[in-house]
This record gives structure tokens, C-alpha cells and sequence, in this order.
């Protein structure tokens, strides 16, 4: 494990959000459709990426379990984006593991009628880049 | 040529400890221009002062310059010491040779040359003065107070008891404001309608103020101590002076569907209305936009119940044009709408309201008569939450709500929590709070008991979203010390709703030329020493248009303005300071970049005749600068692209002379 | 100060509400800076015309150093935003004509601030020494 600073600066400048803007107000976390599925909540994550506590964060499922649908960006009142962090730090983990899961010519093929259109730039944002 | 007395000053060792003051003095005195030059202990003495006036005398001098303390502490004196010598005050010049020169530098040698330089340049910036006479300009002894809130009724009532005739401007029928609708006031809980309509009652009375309900201050010209303002009294198709306020009109007014704005829409009024039973001015106000006679021209009851004959449908707007020395803003503030909060499902559910509309709820006089009862059904809520902080705090960048924090809510909640248990105590409160800010004389101690003798849940943590199913509102938040999410089912939702300026605030501003900040709070003049001055002079802040208040806060910033309002009014003369702009009208071309950048306004064009060749006349735009409003700053003076402004005291050509005695 | 023995010459306008309350300030407290500095005094920093700049330049100042109040505290409310802008304009056409930026530079000094005062001119004084002298801008009209 490489220093954790510089994985949580690394995870900071991915996502391009600035984690001090937080205010601690909890409202990422209270809005969170899959609060109940995660070990650790959107207002976590951004305090743990600001503190530098990045490893519970890296072996943790709560990562996968963030839907993208992106209610945290939209509410938040600092625009602090923690949906953005989550997916950082879900980058973080996918590319040490070399697997994009996901390329833009196997889109077409899996597009359905009711699939959102949030979902296909969630998938790109999760398994792609 | 100038005849200039130089007088160094030793200022006990401050100075001669390390500039040798002797060596100053001589090589000054050799400086063209300069006759008289001398070093004494103490310049500022009254020993010192009669060496000035005895040498002006005997040398006839035209100008002296002071080599001593910092002008910003010494200038004054001396300037009153050439006054009294019989020379124009602004013929002084002060070289500093105390705190940026002897206070600086260590070295002997180095501090005498510098100090040298100092005076050489204050004796060629004293070449170029000229003999300056401050403006005076005479004051009206009447005050304009704008907006009829507690701050504007507390403002106009000092002013009016120190003697002098107020006006109070306000948009709405009646005066009182925001506190007229609230329902009780922390933290002594004592009843807003029994402190505030008293003083209502006392302003109606007083023989000093002046109403002008259900009016807009539409144009103001003028300056400091000289304002000239036009005030549109809308028409409300009552005579002011005959309407009794008896109030049968309001009730046989057939048109009831006119949704009430004193309750902030919770119930309906007639078209003809006085707002509640205290208003001052007690008079009916026909709102045109309902009323069936003014719309259609068939009805007319409101005219035929009124026994004193006041109703005339006919009434036209009306302008009036009032002098005035001083206007004090009291502009107020108002909830910002939750528009952009539609996660709170404001607009979807009439079961989540703000908190000014629960004061409404909870007051004697409002739509429910005091009985806490959940808008769209009437049924008595049993599971409150509030959350705060509902547009307050919000970052620029999420491009919704306002940075900075509202002040009031936290207070506010506190009370409203506390007041429904108080009555209530089956009802359950919860109160959502990312931090509760308490700062003020029995404040903390108020929130406090809210939560320990009355039971209130305060919960760390914030709102998510709230939908209603059924009768019920879904409200999903977070526990942040439980690191839980919360499911609440409740009854009612109340929004503490950020504030912001009332919207009249910035048009006026722009009338005004005072300035305003990025969230339209008016700007003060220092933001600790003048906090009730604007910058623009003549115009005073009060209450909550300068910045979020309470009302303790607003009563006091209210009677601080009007101290500066009496202490304006109560000169005869104003005197400027004569270190103004002025425009060389054979220079100017008119091209108006001096206006644009002046801050005050005090900049104005006007067409002027000019000899022409050939005996015929020229006529030309010129600029001319209002010397009673310049403060002089000179940022025209740079702006101007034919060097025809300029600023005296501080004249392109002295500024330049004072370069060149540096660089020498 | 002085490197490599040369003493620089360096005219400071200073504003009248804050940067020279600063410098006063700096006085009061005894923080030493170079001699060489030599403040003018201004009501404000919006006063100051480019034109005095371009003077202190043609009379063999080396270096110019402007203060005001700090964005957002004008004691005219704007004027500092006007000097911003003024002088970048200034500055980089100075620097076309080959006075280096280093020699000229806009400061934001408050009254409370004479730390900062005597800091800034200690080090923009070293850095114009360290430029050596300047070149002297000519007035055209002057030569015959």
C-alpha cells in the first residue's frame, strides 16, 4: 500500500471535489436511496477521503453499493459532490485490479426501453475510463 | 513663488534618536522657496504651535511644511495652527518622519538622508497647493425613514423624539412588518403584538411622524442633508382622511376569494381589507386586482355600506415631492421561496410549510385562531419535525440558497419547538440541525430548556427529502451521532426557510447610490466602526436590510441610526471636505467615463454655452462634480482621458512633483 | 539594503485609509525596512495614475510599489478593483517596454497590517536591488 495521503490526493484530484467545502451536515447521507445497503454512508466517505482513512474505504463493498443516481450531488447545499468521491475511490480499487469491464462498443447491445438513461452513464462512470 | 517655513521636529528622541534633526533643518533650508527653517522638541507643544504662528507672521510665510509624526495624527493640529496664524489650513504639508522614517530605520546616516528627502518632498508638493475653502451646504431638519417595520418605526420614533419630523415610507397598508405576523418572540417568549403594537399606536400619534402607507419611494435626487424625493402613494380607493376604520366594508364585501398575503395565503380576505385589527393607519385598502367594481364596474357594496362615504373607485396614484436631510434604509427582509427546495415537497404538500407561516399558525389572529391545526386536512398534528438551515449556508457553487447563515432559525426553531410542547404535549417534536447557533444574552440557555424540560428532539443531522403518502409526510433524514438513516412518519413539516433582502431593497439602492453587497444586504460604511452609516453620505441602515437580525439586534441598530440621523440633522451647516474632484470645463469632452466610476454619484453632465470663435457660442457637455457628495478619492481623475479632473490637495501636478523630489 | 552595492530607489503610493495606516503601523512597532522606500501618500489607490507610474520611471525610480486596501474593503468601496485592473494593464505593458515585473508590483495592505508592510517592502526591495539599476524610460518630447 502506497502512502494513503497520496491515494486520498490521487482520489481528490479524480473526482475533483474538494472534500473541506463539506459542512458535516449530513444531507448526502439522508438522502441516500441505498443508505441501508452501505457500510459506510456518502457523508463517510467524504470525511474519511478528507482525513485520509482511505482503506476501509478501498476494502469495503460499500463502493459497489452507490447507485450513481446522484440525489447527494443534486441536495447537497456546499456542492461538495460525494457521489463523485464514491466514484473515485470505486476507480481507485477497479483500476489497481486492470479490468475495465466495460467498453462504449458493448453499449448499444445492452440498451433496453426502461433503462435509465442515469444507469448508462453510471455504468460508463463505474466499469469504463 | 511660495515663501515656506520648514519646522522639524524632534519629538523628544523619537525622532532625534536617529535622524539628526539639526542636519534636517539646514539642508531643507537651502530648498527653493523655503525662508524660515527650524527644529524644535516638541512641534506639537503649545510652545511649538506659537513658533509656527510667530514665524508665519514675521517671515510672511505662504506655506509650511511639518517634519514630525504621521500626518493621520498631527495634520489636524497643525492645520488648525496656520488657521490661527492667518493662512489657509490646507497650505500645511507634514513630512513623516516619525513612523515611516526615525521609528524604521536604525542608522543615523541613513535616517537624516531619508528624512531629507521626506521634506524635500513635502516643500515641493507645498508649491503646488492652493488655498482650499471647504463647501457648506445647508441641512434639512427632516428625516425619511424607508420601510415601516419594527426597525423603521423604532428609527423614526428616536428621531421624532429628538425633535425633528420623520417621514415613514411603506409599500404595505399598514406599518409593523415581518413582526407584526409573528407569534411570540424569543427568548423571553413575551408576545410580539403586545411590544410591538403599542409602538405602532405611538407613531400613529406622534405629532412629529408622518405615515405614508401603501407607498413607494419611486426617485430620489440629491445629496447629504439635501435630498429630493418623490413618493408614489398607490391608490387604494379610500380616503385616507375620511375612512373611520370601522370595518363593516370588509365584512359585506361580497368578492371573498382573495387569498390573504397577511397570512401568507393561508386563508382568504375580501378584496377591500385592513390587513389586522391593530394596522396603523386603521384605513381599508381596495385590492384592485379582486375587487368586482374596479374590474367590471358592477358592485359597489363597499360604498354603499360606508357610512363616512370614504370609497372612491376613481382614486389615482399619487406622486409627492418631500425635501429631507437624512433617508434611513429599513428595507426588512423576507423568507426566500422553496422553489429550489422541492425535495421538502413544498409545493407538493400543503402539510409542509415555512416557519413564518407556522408563526401564523400558531398565532391568536391567524388563519386557525392560535390552534396548532395541519393545513390541508384541520386534523391537530401529533409528529412535528422541523429542519433547518433550509437555504441557509448553502455554497455559491450549488447555485441554490444563500451563503451566508440566516441568524434567526436556530432561535427561532427553538421557540416554536418549545411553544408546541408548551401547548401541546402530546404532540411530538423532532428538529433536524446541522449546528444550532445560540450566541446571544439568554440564547443558549432558551435552547437548552427546549430540550431538557420541554422534550424536543434535536437530531444532528439533515433532511434528505420528504414525500407525503397519504395523509402521512415520509421524512428521510440522517442521524449523524447514530450513523443511522431515519424514516420519520409525521403530521407536519416545517421549513426554517433562509432570508433574504426584501426585493424593493436593491431598485432603492440604485436610487440611493448606496451600495450593497453580492446578496443585496446593504453595505455599511466600516463594517465595525460605521456598522449604520451607509457609504454614500446621508444615508443611514437599520435592521435587517444591512445583514440578518434579530429583533433585540434590529431595536438597537434602529436607535444607532437614528443617533446618526440626529447628530445630521442637528447641524445647520455641513461642512465638506474640500478635497474634492473638479473638472476644467475647457478640458472636459464630455465623454462620461468620470461618471461611470464614480461611486457616488456626484458626477452629473450638463450642457453648457461656450464662446465660440468668432464670437458665436458653443454649446458643449460638460462634467461638473457635486462637491457636497465627492468624497474624494479620485478614481475619476485616472478615468479621465483629457486630464480635466482633477483632485484638490491631492492635484495630478503635486503628486507628480513629490515623484520627482523622491526619484531626485 | 543594497546587493552587489547598489542602493535602489523605490517609490510606494500608499492609500490613505489602509496601507498607510499599515505603514504607520510597521513605524509603531519598529519593524525596520530599507530606507530606500519612500511612501507617497494617496486618498486612495484608484488616485494613482499611470501617468505617476511612467514619471517615477522617466526620473530613475527602480522600483514601484502600490498599496491599497485590501478587494472588498475600499474606503470608496470600488476603487481598489479599478487599481487591480489599471495596473495589470500597466504592468504588463511596462514589461514590454523591458522594466521587468519584478519592479513593479500592487500590494494589499490593511491598517491592522504593519507586519505585512515592513515584509513586503523588505522583500520587494531586495528583489529591485537585485535587478540592479533600471533602465531610464525617456520622454521623447523632451529631446531635440
Amino acid at each position: 500500500m502506497e502512502n494513503k495521503q497520496d491515494v486520498c490526493n490521487e482520489i481528490i484530484r479524480r473526482s475533483g471535489v474538494n472534500p473541506r467545502k463539506c459542512m458535516k451536515c449530513g444531507k448526502c447521507s439522508g438522502t441516500c436511496p441505498a443508505y441501508d445497503e452501505m457500510e459506510y454512508h456518502p457523508h463517510q466517505f467524504v470525511y474519511m477521503v478528507e482525513t485520509g482513512d482511505i482503506e476501509p474505504l478501498l476494502n469495503s463493498k460499500s463502493i459497489y453499493r452507490c447507485l450513481s443516481c446522484f440525489a447527494c450531488i443534486d441536495r447537497c447545499p456546499r456542492g461538495v459532490e460525494p457521489a463523485k468521491i464514491v466514484e473515485a475511490v470505486r476507480l481507485e480499487v477497479v483500476r489497481a485490479q486492470g479490468n475495465n469491464h466495460l467498453t462504449p462498443n458493448d453499449i448499444p447491445d445492452m440498451l433496453d426501453e426502461d433503462l435509465p438513461q442515469q444507469a448508462i452513464v453510471s455504468a460508463f462512470r463505474k466499469y469504463s475510463k | 513663488m511660495q515663501r515656506i517655513g520648514v519646522f522639524v521636529c524632534w519629538c523628544g528622541s523619537n525622532i532625534a534618536g536617529t535622524v539628526d534633526v539639526a542636519a534636517v533643518s539646514d539642508a531643507l533650508k537651502s530648498e527653493p522657496g523655503v525662508v524660515f527653517s527650524t527644529n524644535y522638541q516638541y512641534m506639537c507643544s503649545q510652545a511649538g504651535q506659537e513658533m509656527i504662528k510667530e514665524a508665519v507672521k514675521e517671515h510672511k510665510l505662504t506655506g509650511i511644511v511639518v517634519c514630525s509624526c504621521s500626518p493621520r495624527m498631527h495634520e489636524q493640529t497643525f492645520r488648525k495652527t496656520a488657521a490661527a496664524a492667518g493662512i489657509n489650513p490646507y497650505m500645511v504639508e507634514i513630512a513623516n518622519i516619525r513612523e515611516q522614517c526615525s521609528w524604521v530605520h536604525k542608522d543615523m546616516k541613513e535616517g537624516t538622508e531619508k528624512a531629507i528627502v521626506l521634506g524635500r518632498t513635502a516643500i515641493a508638493k507645498v508649491h503646488l497647493n492652493a488655498p482650499l475653502v471647504p463647501g457648506e451646504s445647508p441641512v434639512t431638519k427632516r428625516a425619511l425613514v424607508i420601510g415601516g417595520g419594527i426597525a423603521g418605526i423604532q428609527t423614526a420614533l428616536d428621531i421624532a423624539d429628538a425633535g425633528f419630523e420623520v417621514d415613514i415610507v411603506e409599500t404595505k397598508p399598514t406599518i409593523g412588518g415581518k413582526m407584526a405576523q409573528l407569534d411570540k418572540t424569543f427568548p423571553t417568549l413575551d408576545c410580539a403584538a403586545c411590544i410591538l403594537t403599542p409602538k405602532m399606536v405611538d407613531v400613529a400619534q406622534h405629532e412629529k411622524i408622518k405615515i405614508y402607507s401603501y407607498s413607494e419611494v419611486v426617485d430620489v435626487k440629491g445629496f447629504v442633508g439635501n435630498f429630493d424625493v418623490t413618493i408614489k402613494k398607490k391608490a387604494r380607493y379610500v380616503k385616507e382622511d375620511v375612512c373611520t376604520g370601522c370595518g363593516l366594508c370588509t365584512e359585506k364585501c361580497p368578492q371573498k376569494k382573495v387569498p390573504n398575503d397577511f397570512n401568507l395565503g393561508m386563508d382568504n380576505k375580501r378584496a377591500i381589507y385592513i390587513p389586522f385589527a391593530q394596522a396603523v393607519p386603521k384605513i381599508a385598502t381596495i385590492d384592485a386586482d379582486y375587487c368586482t367594481m374596479l374590474k367590471t364596474g358592477k358592485c359597489g357594496v363597499c360604498s354603499k355600506v360606508c357610512t363616512a362615504k370614504a370609497i372612491d373607485y376613481t382614486q389615482k396614484d399619487e406622486f409627492v415631492s418631500e425635501k429631507y436631510g437624512a433617508i434611513v434604509a429599513a428595507t426588512g427582509f423576507n423568507p426566500i421561496s422553496m422553489e429550489k427546495f422541492d425535495e421538502y415537497a413544498y409545493s407538493q404538500s400543503k402539510d409542509v410549510i415555512t416557519s413564518l407561516e407556522f408563526e401564523r399558525l400558531m398565532n391568536a389572529a391567524g388563519p386557525t385562531a392560535g390552534k396548532l391545526l395541519r393545513p390541508s386536512d384541520g386534523v391537530h398534528p401529533h409528529k412535528i419535525v422541523f429542519v433547518q438551515c433550509v437555504g441557509s449556508r448553502c455554497a455559491a457553487c450549488a447555485e441554490k440558497g444563500k451563503e451566508y447563515c440566516s441568524k434567526i432559525c436556530c432561535m427561532y426553531t427553538a421557540k416554536h419547538a418549545m411553544l408546541t410542547r408548551d401547548k401541546y404535549p402530546d404532540t411530538d417534536v423532532t428538529v433536524f440541525y446541522i449546528d444550532v447557533r445560540t450566541p446571544g444574552k439568554q440564547f443558549d440557555e432558551f435552547y437548552r430548556r427546549a430540550v431538557e424540560e420541554y422534550g424536543v428532539h434535536y437530531i444532528k443531522g439533515m433532511v434528505g427529502k420528504v414525500s407525503p403518502e397519504g395523509n402521512k409526510l415520509i421524512v428521510q433524514g440522517s442521524d449523524l451521532i447514530a450513523n443511522k438513516q431515519l424514516k420519520i412518519e409525521a403530521d407536519l413539516v416545517v421549513l426554517a426557510a433562509a432570508i433574504e433582502p426584501d426585493r424593493s431593497a436593491r431598485p432603492l439602492a440604485t436610487m440611493l447610490t448606496a451600495s450593497m453587497d453580492t446578496n443585496d444586504f446593504f453595505t455599511e460604511a466600516h463594517p465595525k466602526l460605521r456598522p449604520v452609516e451607509s457609504p454614500t453620505a446621508g444615508i443611514f441602515l437599520s435592521g435587517a436590510c444591512q445583514g440578518p437580525k434579530d429583533i433585540p439586534e434590529t431595536v438597537s441598530q434602529a436607535g444607532a441610526a437614528a443617533a446618526k440621523v440626529i447628530g445630521l440633522l442637528s447641524k445647520d451647516k455641513l461642512t465638506g471636505n474640500p478635497c474634492v474632484a473638479h473638472s476644467d470645463e475647457m478640458m472636459c469632452n464630455g465623454c462620461s467615463s468620470c461618471e461611470k466610476v464614480c461611486p457616488y454619484g456626484a458626477i452629473t453632465y450638463s450642457d453648457k454655452e461656450f464662446r465660440g470663435p468668432n464670437r458665436t457660442t458653443l454649446i458643449r457637455r460638460v462634467a461638473s462634480v457635486n462637491e457636497a457628495i465627492c468624497q474624494g478619492c479620485g478614481c475619476c481623475t485616472v478615468a479621465c482621458p483629457s486630464g480635466a479632473m482633477d483632485l484638490k490637495g491631492f492635484a495630478s501636478k503635486q503628486i507628480m512633483a513629490e515623484v520627482d523630489a523622491i526619484c531626485k | 539594503m543594497q546587493v552587489n552595492g547598489y542602493k535602489p530607489k523605490i517609490v510606494a503610493f500608499c492609500c490613505n485609509w489602509c496601507s498607510y495606516a499599515g505603514a504607520d503601523l510597521a513605524g509603531s512597532n519598529r519593524l525596520s525596512y530599507p530606507a530606500e522606500v519612500k511612501v507617497i501618500r494617496v486618498p486612495c489607490s484608484c488616485r494613482v495614475n499611470p501617468m505617476f507610474i511612467l514619471r517615477a520611471f522617466q526620473r530613475g525610480a527602480d522600483g514601484v510599489i502600490l498599496c491599497g486596501c485590501h478587494p472588498g474593503d475600499c474606503h470608496y468601496t470600488s476603487g481598489n478593483y479599478y487599481t487591480r485592473r489599471r495596473m495589470a494593464l500597466l504592468f504588463s505593458m511596462l514589461d514590454y517596454l523591458g522594466i521587468e515585473r519584478d519592479r513593479t508590483r500592487v500590494e494589499w495592505v490593511s491598517a491592522a497590517e504593519g507586519a505585512k508592510f515592513a515584509a513586503t517592502m523588505n522583500e520587494f526591495a531586495e528583489k529591485v536591488a537585485s535587478l540592479g539599476e533600471n533602465k531610464r524610460l525617456e520622454d521623447l518630447r523632451c529631446k531635440k
